[in-house]
């Protein structure tokens, strides 16, 4: 064991860090407010809606995250004419991936408030839009926070897959370290304890938020 | 600029060699992920008991085993096993390792994959043991069997039933997990996709297929799976929380 590595090149890796929250808070915001649209065109009545979103989110949630960085990085030329940076294709493949999957978390939550709601508040003049808006969502989004922050951290986690297409980002930068210093043990032990640190604290938080709701209903 | 200046080959997936290197990716995406899973689900079990078990260290050895593996990225561990736990064995056996396994890449992914998803398959029984109404423990003991009978005829046919959904949404998971085994190089259907494309040109193609892929087998197995779900349901089975 040598540790000094670490210390050594600390001022590196901790620069890779600063972009791998980047991308996790950049891909959550994307990916929720996306996510928000299609989990309400999953519960629309109308097919325009309801088919695309429903398709859009089998086809997401059937491939690896991996793949769906691939496609934007061969379909993108394609189709524009010359190539994406690599933040850019990132973030792009993070949100259009973890929306799907935030889309049925959010689907799972609006379907937990009761029609009744739904009812009243059309039956009071207000649109759907206002009905989301004003009603169903604050509920919603209230009673699915737990599993929204657990997928936070999956994000997080999910950011190390940037790797593939050359983009710095923490595990990159330990990976380059690696292949200088070749202290591979130190270095992966390393990478894995500062992760385990910042998901088990979303991981706590989300346990925190979970008891908290259940008291409130209580 | 003109819109779509790329001629589609469609033959590049199926004319030689690269053809074949598809169809050996596919089978390679497919036993890896399968072997993982073995692994996953034998020593997720033993992980469920150590984290139910009776013994205070015990059961803190099975959580600390399933958050560390549930809060590490997947791809972080396979790095570890593949660079850094070869460095943990003894000089004669690195050497050996090295002289020996060409294949390293795709065991060090299986072992990674299985472990990765031990954790979450180890929470799933968890879930499924606790999802069992403790009236069911109490009226198999009232009727006289032995703990090991309870577990045997009441309680593990009871979890079985309620786990098929979790289990095979995990299984799904392992089998695209399957995909990051190309960042050290084994040669499976995502990795299989990019390496033509270095020769061809032709990604697209390829990538597509890759996702055919991937669709078509989730597809079926999901539909299997419920398939499965209906044949062996318990008529009037509702399962509450405790």
């Amino acid at each position: 064991m040598d540790l000094s590595v670490i210390f050594r090149n600390f001022d590196f890796m901790f620069g890779g860090l600063i972009l791998t929250f980047q991308l996790a808070v950049i891909s959550i915001a994307g990916g929720l407010l996306l996510g928000i649209f299609l989990a309400l065109a999953r519960l629309s009545a109308r097919p325009w809606l309801y088919y695309p979103a429903t398709l859009y989110i089998h086809f997401f949630r059937g491939l690896p995250l991996i793949l769906v960085i691939f496609w934007l990085y061969f379909l993108v030329p394609v189709v524009t004419g010359k190539a994406m940076d690599e933040f850019t294709a990132a973030v792009v493949s993070f949100i259009a991936f973890e929306a799907a999957y935030f889309a049925e978390i959010i689907r799972a939550g609006i379907q937990s408030i009761s029609t009744g709601q739904t009812m009243a508040a059309y039956a009071g003049g207000l649109t759907f839009f206002q009905c989301a808006r004003h009603v169903i969502l604050p509920q919603a989004l209230r009673n699915m926070t737990p599993a929204l922050v657990t997928q936070a951290v999956v994000i997080f986690q999910d950011t190390s897959l940037a790797y593939v297409i050359g983009l710095r980002e923490f595990l990159r930068r330990v990976n380059l370290v690696d292949a200088r210093e070749a202290r591979s043990v130190e270095l992966y032990l390393f990478a894995g304890l500062i992760y385990f640190l910042f998901c088990s604290a979303g991981a706590v938080l989300s346990r925190r938020l979970e008891n908290c709701l259940q008291r409130d209903w209580a | 600029m003109d819109l779509l200046s790329y001629t589609f080959d469609w033959t590049v997936l199926w004319r030689a060699p690269y053809g074949a290197m598809l169809i050996q990716g596919i089978f390679t995406t497919i036993h890896l992920s399968l072997l993982a899973w073995a692994i996953a689900v034998l020593w997720g079990m033993v992980i469920c008991i150590c984290s139910v078990s009776s013994s205070r260290p015990v059961r803190f050895a099975g959580s600390a085993y399933v958050q560390i593996f549930r809060n590490t990225p997947f791809l972080v561990q396979l790095f570890f096993w593949y660079f850094a736990a070869p460095l943990l064995l003894p000089k004669p056996a690195q050497a050996w390792l090295y002289d020996h396994v060409p294949q390293y890449a795709y065991w060090a992914g299986v072992a990674a994959l299985g472990t990765y998803t031990s954790s979450r398959v180890a929470e799933q029984f968890r879930a499924g043991l606790l999802a069992i109404p403790r009236d069911q423990y109490r009226a198999a003991y009232a009727t006289g069997l032995t703990p090991f009978q309870t577990y045997r005829y009441v309680i593990v046919p009871y979890a079985f039933r309620i786990i098929i959904p979790p289990f095979t949404t995990e299984f799904l998971t392992c089998f695209k997990n399957s995909a990051l085994t190309m960042t050290i190089g084994v040669m499976e259907i995502t990795h299989t996709a990019y390496y033509i494309d270095s020769f061809t040109w032709h990604g697209l193609e390829t990538t597509t297929a890759a996702s055919l892929t991937y669709l078509c087998i989730s597809g079926g197995v999901v539909l299997l799976m419920s398939l499965i779900e209906k044949r062996v349901s318990i008529p009037g089975m509702i399962a509450r929380g405790r």
